[in-house]
């Protein structure tokens, strides 16, 4: 018995693999750690509440509390930061007001997808929130391409949480009053005691949540706090990434990538209204023109029929003829079926297209439909 | 009834000239969740060491290799609908197919309890 396709972990080539400021504590609570984006992760938990299945329904019905601090928070501050961030990606953050954060991703020269990240306006500075894998390439990408003006810090002194699920507003309000007051993409500075943290109201669960910048030597304080309440579990990576899958949420390196462009990969919502008519990010005469023309080809998510589930290089075919790829895919536990999302010719990319996907010599019926595949519960604002 | 087992982490237990092939519970643990198995068909010729099944957990998709040659005379149906039932009772109810043995030599080469025991625990 082996594996015959990848697994969520992977192991890049890096010089070693590190450890994160809570690898004792995640190994007390009984993690199966596994390698990745070069950081010894936990993929899953023991215990009666643990597996990758127990851990996803538990974010969806209460509060999962990830560690997530193999991602890289990146602070880059100075006068004109804003303007400069604009040049390298395709939001509108001259507009962006303090504590206010937007999903945006960092192009390159042909409108390739360099990364995916979340920038907040934290008042005095913004702060990028980027893919652990790519840290280093981003932190490469934004020193060269940056005025010698705009100061970069790389916050590897800081954890980063993430507390998502419907009970994480009431959970964290226990110890963090502040941040019942947050909506959606909104973040804030708050004190737990004597601990800055800065919090925002965001994750990547498609649930309601947060994400806590904490300093390292508090994490593990703050996560013993969190999980001592009843209805906060640790969850590891495994339920992660069925949980944004199921959220419609592309994974960077595998659903978005260099080799695909915002408008291809269904991002286009990340480029602000005013940098459509003002262009003056990487690449905006051909994302632009291929915003108003359509794509060749674009993401798109797939129900599948029966329990054989479809993963990442699966062909997808209409009729004889293959017509695209899956990019990720796997069993939906909220949903009790196999999902994948992929990208397909445009023309077969239309919701309720009948296709089919061919794994191990099978071909598995499959039915395009709205992303995301289970909907978002977001806090947003009351209108 | 005796037992056997692979360093792929299958067992067979070999009743007369039947063989009953499932995963281990080591095997299950590593896996995870489970979530669809595909079973080999009835009737289906198969050679010692064939990827005759396919176990899908959330996290991959696994091959089951038969330890035995011989012909596949059932598939445990029940799995269908209950593919949890290999994290569940992976050595009992949740065995994945019955082979008609063709040649009993072959277990020779596998594990006896104490032996798979001794491997997993250097693993």
């Amino acid at each position: 018995m082996t594996d015959t396709e990848n697994e969520v972990a992977e192991t890049f080539e890096e010089p070693a693999i590190e450890k994160l400021p809570l690898d004792a504590w995640h190994r007390a609570h009984g993690a199966r750690m596994v390698p990745f984006a070069g950081y010894e992760m936990p993929i899953q938990y023991a215990g009666p509440l643990g597996g990758i299945i127990a851990e996803h329904n538990w974010t969806r019905e209460s509060a999962g509390l990830f560690d997530v601090s193999h991602m890289g928070q990146i602070s880059v501050s100075g006068d004109g930061v804003a303007e400069a961030l604009e040049a390298l990606m395709p939001g509108d953050f001259s507009a962006l007001k303090p504590g206010r954060m937007r999903y945006s991703m960092l192009l390159d020269e042909h409108g390739g997808i360099l990364d995916d990240l979340m920038v907040t306006n934290a008042g005095d500075r913004f702060v990028l929130v980027v893919n652990g894998a790519t840290k280093w390439e981003d932190i490469g990408h934004l020193r060269e391409y940056l005025p010698d003006e705009i100061t970069l810090n790389y916050h590897d002194e800081q954890a980063l949480l993430a507390l998502q699920g419907p009970k994480s507003a009431d959970a964290l309000g226990r110890l963090v009053p502040a941040v019942q007051e947050l909506v959606f993409m909104q973040g804030t500075e708050a004190m737990w005691g004597d601990v800055p943290l800065y919090i925002t109201r965001s994750g990547y669960t498609g649930e309601d949540g947060f994400e806590i910048s904490v300093p390292a030597e508090s994490a593990t304080a703050l996560a013993d706090a969190l999980v001592a309440m009843d209805e906060v579990k640790p969850i590891g990576l495994g339920a992660r990434d069925s949980l944004r899958l199921e959220a419609g949420l592309p994974l960077y390196g595998h659903d978005i990538s260099e080799d695909t462009d915002p408008v291809s990969a269904y991002l286009a919502f990340a480029i602000s209204k005013k940098r459509r008519e003002d262009g003056g990010f990487p690449a905006a005469d051909t994302i632009l023109t291929r915003l108003a023309n359509g794509p060749d080809t674009r993401r798109i998510g797939l129900m599948i029929e029966g329990r054989m589930a479809a993963r990442e290089g699966a062909a997808i075919f209409a009729g004889n003829e293959q017509v695209g790829q899956v990019t990720s895919g796997g069993f939906a536990p909220t949903i009790g079926a196999p999902i994948a999302m992929g990208y397909v010719e445009s023309e077969h990319a239309a919701t309720g297209t009948r296709l089919a996907i061919e794994v191990r010599g099978k071909m598995l019926a499959a039915t395009v439909i709205d992303m995301p595949f289970v909907p978002h519960r977001y806090h947003r604002k009351k209108a | 009834m005796t037992t056997y087992f692979t360093k792929d982490h299958e067992w067979i237990s070999v009743d007369g000239p039947m063989g009953t092939v499932g995963i281990t519970d080591y095997a299950q643990e590593q896996l995870g969740d489970i979530t669809f198995v595909e079973l080999p068909g009835e009737g289906d010729k198969v050679g010692k060491g064939d990827s005759v099944s396919v176990v899908d957990s959330v996290k991959a998709a696994s091959d089951v290799y038969t330890p035995v040659s011989g012909e596949v005379r059932e598939a445990n149906a029940a799995l269908n609908d209950e593919p949890e039932l290999v994290n569940t009772k992976p050595e009992s109810d949740g065995w994945l197919f019955k082979v008609l043995l063709s040649d009993a030599s072959e277990l020779d080469g596998l594990m006896d309890e104490a032996a798979y025991k001794a491997y997993v625990d250097s693993l």
